[in-house]
């Protein structure tokens, strides 16, 4: 069985349609990228997957691991092992770094009936993932990404991501915004998360990013359906020849 | 004279007449005293309750609100003190000397008289009224001076508090606590009045709190004076019981280069008017004016603030934040004051209300006066909803939506506590608002 299946789903929002049959299957272990133009549906998927509100589902169903995802509140899908990495990583001003994270992986555990990390145990989980991605305990501190800059928000993002050990990790543009050193430290993040057990889908408009995060399944989304499956060389072609061609097809 | 025309006497402005009439020759202090309570008694009866006419009052009109007047409270019985033994005990891990009230009466033996610090005394209002005391009497109503009803209804009928002076140089290393319990079989009407000196160059931390069984009347009146290079702190926390109506006046003067920090927690009453009279009497003093409030059902709470920089060259920082669930009213009036001669003043005011709910009203009312022209003043005002994007970032990241609001609730309310200087206070503070949050999902 598929970790993550799509089918045939249809979203709108304030009566617009952004998802118009859209079909994705991702196995274990894993890496996919989606790839498509601005406005083809990419963070709309993203955010359906992760349960945002606002969205009209009016067809189609998403089940990670069998079960109906589009059920669960977005509490419980994370508890189930569906992380999103933010494209813009919010700023929680008076929440520290510290007490969101041990808050998030406790209400995780919990709510899978594993016991509750000690204050010790968490702080000894968290500096050695920390430590990985270069990231100072004075950050940990801080509010969550405040004062961040976007470099260090997106690395706070792989932190969590590496803390809570996801078995599908959603990567919203995660390269926006990021300088090639940045984005080699996110890369390589991501690639010490790569396991057997662990499935990415991994959304981009550039291929810059797959440089470095090599896929195993390229999709390109157009106009809210995927349009062309292919290995990782069709990232290539994209690069060449750009979006245009797409936009004709689904048209 | 303008013999301007009085609605009809209500109920309750009948009843205080009663009351006064038959509790003059009982009430502590003969004399200049009485003297004082009848003129005070007189300047009440002139307009009455408050009410939404009277423009400092046209949010919380006590006309309206106030149906009756609670007789005075008796002496309290060895049932009142023995449930107020355990007051405060929130507060317990400060440490502070407590000084304890039980329905509005100084009660000696729950109070920690114990090995005071040289430099500092403390007695009973009621005590130093009855035995005609100058250094009381020439004080009383002078710090900043107000023709306000609620302090004139509280000259007339103050009954007991805390007479409290720090000597010039003393720095307590204990907080000082003022307990208030309401602890009695019936409800009451209970006035308050205490005096605190601290002078030049002095240290000291003072904690008020105010607690008890619902429907109680109470009427609390802080003068406070701050001598020349003295730091101050002032929290009180109004924890009053469902029913009550809590209406508190601080009258402070604060002098040249001191540190005054004010901060108003309230999370208790029906209807709680929390009016704070600052004002600055000499240069290069900074101040913060702070305060938090979370209330639900139909609790009414209204902050009204004036920072009179009368000098120059001083700063205040003003920051209120109020949390609203259910139909909850959270009012903030706030003035500053910025009187001709009183150059390079830097005031800046912010307050903000959170509303957890359609139903919940916040009203602000933000006003500069300012006479100088070298000066840098600004207000701000927000009220709105919690972020639904920081809520789904929250729950995306597998915390419950009720501990997502808590999360952002609890962060909202500690940008104000983190102005509080004692950590063990900020502490203790953010474990009711914890404790509120925590009821509120029950």
């Amino acid at each position: 069985m598929h970790l993550l299946e799509v089918k045939n789903l249809h979203v709108e929002v304030e009566g617009k349609k952004i998802l118009n049959g859209l079909d994705l299957s991702v196995g274990k272990g894993s890496v996919h990228a989606l790839m498509g133009p601005n406005g083809s549906g990419k963070s709309t998927l993203a955010h359906v997957l992760a349960g945002k509100e606002n969205y009209q589902i009016t067809q189609g169903e998403v089940l990670l691991d069998g079960e109906d995802l589009l059920a669960l509140e977005p509490d419980e899908r994370a508890a189930r092992g569906l992380f999103l990495a933010f494209q813009y990583p919010l700023e929680i001003p008076g929440v520290a770094t510290m007490t969101f994270l041990r808050t998030a992986l406790n209400a995780q555990r919990k709510k899978r009936g594993e016991r509750e990390l000690s204050t010790p145990e968490f702080l000894k989980r968290v500096r050695e993932v920390a430590g990985k991605l270069g990231i100072e305990q004075e950050m940990l501190r801080r509010g969550v990404n405040v004062g961040f800059s976007g470099g260090e928000k997106k690395r706070n993002e792989i932190l969590q991501m590496a803390l809570l050990e996801p078995r599908l990790c959603v990567l919203d543009e995660t390269d926006s915004g990021l300088d090639i050193d940045a984005l080699k430290v996110v890369a390589d993040g991501v690639n010490g998360l790569r396991s057997e057990a662990r499935s990415f889908v991994v959304i981009t408009h550039y291929q810059r990013l797959l440089n470095y995060i090599i896929p195993d399944v390229v999709h390109v989304l157009s106009r809210g359906r995927i349009v062309k499956t292919g290995g990782k060389e069709l990232a290539l072609e994209l690069e060449a020849s750009g979006y245009a061609q797409y936009r004709e097809e689904a048209a | 004279m303008n013999a301007e025309i009085r609605p009809i006497k209500t109920a309750a402005e009948t009843a205080l007449a009663a009351n006064f009439a038959r509790a003059l020759g009982t009430l502590p202090g003969k004399g200049t005293v009485a003297a004082l309570r009848e003129d005070a008694f007189r300047r009440f009866e002139a307009d009455g309750l408050p009410h939404r006419r009277l423009e400092d009052w046209k949010y919380t009109d006590l006309r309206a609100l106030v149906r009756e007047a609670k007789p005075l409270a008796a002496p309290p019985d060895a049932t009142a003190k023995a449930r107020a033994k355990d007051a405060a005990a929130a507060l317990a891990s400060l440490e502070a000397r407590r000084i304890v009230f039980v329905d509005g009466a100084f009660v000696p033996e729950l109070s920690d008289l114990a090995d005071l610090e040289a430099g500092l005394t403390i007695r009973s209002t009621a005590e130093a009224l009855a035995a005609g005391d100058v250094e009381l009497t020439a004080r009383l109503g002078k710090i900043v001076a107000t023709d306000d009803l609620a302090v004139a209804l509280n000259t007339a009928f103050m009954a007991d508090g805390a007479l409290i002076h720090v000597a010039a140089g003393t720095a307590l290393m204990r907080p000082l606590h003022l307990v208030f319990v309401n602890a009695g079989a019936a409800a009451a009407a209970v006035f308050i009045r205490s005096l605190v000196v601290i002078e030049a160059g002095a240290r000291a931390m003072l904690l008020e709190s105010h607690e008890g069984s619902d429907g109680y009347q109470v009427n609390t009146v802080l003068e406070l004076q701050v001598g020349d290079d003295a730091h101050v702190d002032h929290i009180k926390i109004t924890g009053d019981g469902a029913g009550a109506l809590h209406v508190s006046t601080l009258m402070a003067s604060v002098g040249a280069h001191a540190r005054f920090n004010e901060f108003l927690f309230t999370t208790g009453g029906a209807i709680v008017r929390n009016q704070l009279l600052v004002r600055f009497v000499g240069e290069g003093t900074i101040a913060g004016i702070r305060g938090a409030s979370l209330v639900k059902g139909r609790q009414h709470i209204d902050t009204t603030l004036v920072a009179d920089h009368a000098v120059a060259a001083c700063t205040s920082r003003q920051v209120f934040k109020s949390v609203l669930d259910g139909e909850a009213r959270n009012v903030f009036q706030g003035r500053i004051v910025v009187r001709p001669h009183a150059q390079k003043t830097d005031a800046k005011m912010a307050t903000h209300a959170l509303l957890l709910s359609e139903s919940a009203e916040a009203d602000n009312k933000p006003e500069l006066e300012i006479f100088a022209d070298d000066v840098q003043c600004g207000h701000g005002a927000t009220s709105g909803a919690l972020d639904e994007d920081l809520l789904f970032y929250l729950k995306a990241r597998g915390i419950p939506a009720e501990e997502a609001e808590a999360l952002l609730i609890q962060a909202f309310v500690g940008e104000a506590v983190e102005g509080i200087e004692h950590a063990g206070l900020r502490d203790a503070l953010m474990e009711q608002v914890a404790a509120w949050l925590e009821a509120r999902s029950h």
